[in-house]
């Protein structure tokens, strides 16, 4: 019965293991495309949100802006919403917007999935364009960290340890 | 150990749900790792059957976002629709039903990490239950915009 015990142990130090070899770890870069590398000010854009109102990147000049490339199907988008959500709770009050631009086909899945996720932060319906003026999102998730003064601080592709976004939000704040 | 065997025995199937929970967990996750490598081709690959004048030029599928296809695709490959959705997978199956089973089709998404992606594993399945033997699925690694793009791949724009 021990050896049974222990092989379950085992197993599940197997399974955890593999797990952990099959994660893919997001990359922080610093060159986009146009206008979209670290430290040039953020390509300004005016979009709908879930609600129909604009929102204009532009009126958050002077706050610290997560802008966040995400979609519902994205599995790894989807584990860090509830980050980003814990994120905005903390350090909103100091300065932080975070802002998620949902590159779905349409915006029904994301307005179920909003409110599911019970997400405190405004999400626009991104486009082509959009991704374009971001130097191309053609890999989900990526997000951008912008600076009070509008300048791309951090561009990261891929899932990414939320440690590291609070620790570059901190620094930023 | 000198636990009751009913307890032991209660263990050791905790242990086993827990075990058999993850593995399941880790094969719907991960679903794309499940297309054997025999099926895959790799972006450089389908660019060298792409420009030879002597290769059978496939039908290129791309099964994910419209929004990422609208902003770069393989020149000539067509849009279905997220194949992780069913009106992804009937406009797939809508778009090839009329082919010969033999026709060279590749699929393709790139939205996600190949370990993340939703949508090739259910686009391959539903071309395989329709009977075609001649599919393959273009390994994209991290994204298209690093693994096709940025490597100066030929790219077209637009619907």
């Amino acid at each position: 019965m021990k050896r049974w015990i222990l092989l379950g142990l085992a197993l599940i130090v197997v399974v955890a293991g593999l797990y952990l070899m099959t994660r893919h770890h997001g990359v922080r870069v610093g060159i986009g495309g146009a206008g979209s590398g670290e430290h040039s000010l953020a390509p300004d854009f005016s979009l709908p949100d879930l609600t129909g109102q604009r929102l204009d990147l532009s009126s958050y000049r002077g706050k610290v802006v997560l802008l966040d490339f995400w979609a519902t199907w994205c599995d790894p988008c989807r584990d860090e919403i509830p980050h980003f959500v814990d994120l905005q709770n903390k350090y909103g009050g100091q300065g932080l917007q975070i802002i998620g631009v949902s590159m779905d086909d349409g915006p029904e899945p994301v307005r179920d999935f909003y409110h599911r996720f019970k997400m405190n932060y405004p999400v626009v319906m991104g486009n082509a364009k959009m991704g374009e003026l971001y130097g191309g999102i053609l890999g989900l998730p990526i997000a951008f960290l912008i600076g009070r003064d509008g300048r791309i601080r951090a561009k990261h592709i891929g899932a990414t340890d939320i440690s590291v976004f609070e620790k570059e939000i901190k620094a930023a704040l | 150990m000198s636990l009751p065997i009913k307890v032991r025995q209660m263990l050791v199937v905790f242990i086993s749900g827990t075990v058999a929970i993850a593995l399941a967990s880790m094969a719907l996750a991960y679903q794309a790792s499940l297309i054997p490598a025999s099926r895959l081709v790799n972006p450089d690959e389908l660019v060298k059957i792409l420009q030879s004048a002597k290769s059978e030029k496939p039908l290129m599928i791309q099964v994910g976002s419209h929004v990422l296809y609208t902003q770069a695709h393989i020149p000539g490959s067509e849009y279905v629709g997220p194949a992780s959705s069913e009106s992804g997978l009937q406009s797939l199956r809508k778009r090839v039903e009329s082919l010969p089973r033999s026709k060279f089709i590749v699929l393709y998404c790139g939205c996600c990490p190949w370990s993340h992606c939703p949508n090739v594993k259910p686009a391959d399945d539903a071309l395989h239950a329709m009977g075609f033997t001649n599919v393959k699925i273009l390994y994209i690694a991290n994204n298209f915009g690093a693994d096709w793009v940025e490597k100066g791949y030929p790219v077209a724009k637009g619907d």
